[in-house]
């Protein structure tokens, strides 16, 4: 365990150092976040919007954001050729969770600076940070565990760019409809007690799919 | 050390329905030499890679033993060293980091790796080299420290797919060096048409021979 532990974080630590020097990822992330907004911004102008809409719009912009990001965890591995090297020297496990934490450190960061400029830009009320903020938070597991597996399936594919978003709506519905529910009712000030079975959903979710990954990632990372 | 030994078992490889090769069987322990030969596209590199445990036989097995105890398939990188031209290393770091990842990744203990490492990049003669990026290697440079990363946790079981390309005469002596010794303690495999090569090995297997 303590093994599993060590070289997953190798492998995150790996791909932390590879993206801060190739920025594969983050540059085409950023532009994707500052756009989505700018647009979100230009459409709305001046209107006084509600909570419920703008919950809505901010986690398409997580959804996409995550869906132009997340992939390329493992289409790069493919892409460069280097996965045969890594399938070499590690374990499957090692590899998905490495992968796995890479991906949420990347989400985490990515989910501030959305969350920064969406309250910047727009009037959107958060009335209950501590529901909010959880919700979020463990929304972002969900998602980032569900993409990571769905990442190694397509980096196989010959149509990566567009197989993403048609695997992973279907498997992230629940998560979505559970995550956009719970932040819509932190956000007009409903009670973090009122929010525990979303929460439960959440986590439950997140677990079932990191647990199915750690399963089934050894016959997806296979030739 | 430890006798390793490798079985294969009729095994069958086939892209689209079209076979590679079929009911190939072999046995190689530690101590042994093996070259896989045949022409262009016959299928040396797939018995390889279905070797390196990179990609699955269409049928039959492959077992991989220690001491009389079968090896759990996903520990085989553990045993396991491979040289190819179509193995890619990590073009954003240095050939020193490379290397520090993958024996970090391979190595059970938190020992320090740098003793190793140094010695391996002086013996394909790359230390003056270690702290540049990859992708300003020469292929040359390039194919020897993919000798060093085969080696990094001095395999059992040491796989070479073509072992000269895009190496001069200094490089190919050093893949000769090693060639030989690991065939004192190890198995050693070569994937060659190169009559040099063939002559390292004890045993040889026409992958044409077996369409």
């Amino acid at each position: 365990m303590a093994n599993l532990f060590r070289t997953s974080i190798l492998i995150f630590k790996k791909d932390f150092k590879s993206e801060l020097r190739t920025k594969y990822v983050i540059n085409s992330l950023l532009m994707f976040v500052l756009v989505t907004v700018s647009i979100i911004k230009f459409a709305l102008g001046d209107e006084k919007v509600d909570n419920e809409i703008l919950t809505g719009l901010l986690w398409i912009v997580i959804f996409f954001s995550a869906s132009n990001g997340l992939s390329r965890t493992f289409v790069k591995e493919e892409e460069k050729e280097t996965s045969s090297a890594l399938k070499l020297s590690a374990d499957s496990s090692s590899i998905i969770i490495g992968k796995l934490i890479f991906n949420l450190f990347l989400t985490f960061a990515l989910n501030t600076l959305i969350l920064i400029l969406f309250i910047l830009i727009t009037d959107y009320q958060i009335k209950n940070p501590t529901g909010f903020f959880l919700t979020v938070i463990i929304g972002n597991l969900g998602l980032v565990s569900a993409s990571t597996i769905i990442a190694a399936i397509i980096s196989k594919a010959n149509s990566k760019g567009t197989l993403y978003p048609v695997l992973s709506f279907p498997i992230l519905i629940p998560l979505l409809i559970t995550a956009i529910n719970a932040t819509k009712l932190a956000s007009i000030g409903v009670g973090t007690d009122r929010l525990l079975g979303e929460f439960q959903i959440l986590i439950s979710y997140s677990v079932v799919v990191i647990v199915a990954s750690l399963m089934l990632f050894r016959y997806v990372w296979e030739d | 050390m430890s006798n390793i030994e490798i079985a294969c078992h009729k095994i069958s490889k086939n892209f689209s329905g079209k076979i590679v090769f079929e009911n190939l069987s072999f046995k190689i322990s530690s101590g042994k030499s093996l070259s896989i030969v045949g022409r262009n596209g016959s299928g040396k590199s797939t018995l390889i890679k279905i070797i390196g445990n990179l990609i699955q036989p269409s049928k039959g097995g492959i077992n991989i033993r220690e001491n009389n105890s079968d090896i759990p398939k996903e520990n085989w990188f553990l045993k396991t060293g491979l040289l190819s031209s179509y193995l890619n290393l990590y073009d954003e770091l240095t050939g020193y980091e490379n290397l520090d990842f993958f024996y970090k990744l391979k190595s059970s203990e938190l020992n320090d790796s740098s003793e190793k490492i140094d010695s391996l990049l002086n013996d394909v003669n790359l230390y003056e080299k270690r702290n540049e990026y990859l992708k300003n290697y020469s292929s040359g440079m390039y194919q020897r420290l993919k000798i060093a990363f085969a080696l990094i946790n001095n395999p059992e079981i040491l796989l070479m797919d073509e072992p000269r390309s895009n190496l001069d005469k200094a490089g190919v002596e050093i893949v000769k060096k090693f060639a030989l010794n690991q065939k004192k303690h190890g198995i050693l495999i070569i994937a060659t048409n190169d009559d040099e090569d063939k002559q390292l090995c004890d045993e040889s297997i026409n992958i044409e021979d077996f369409k």
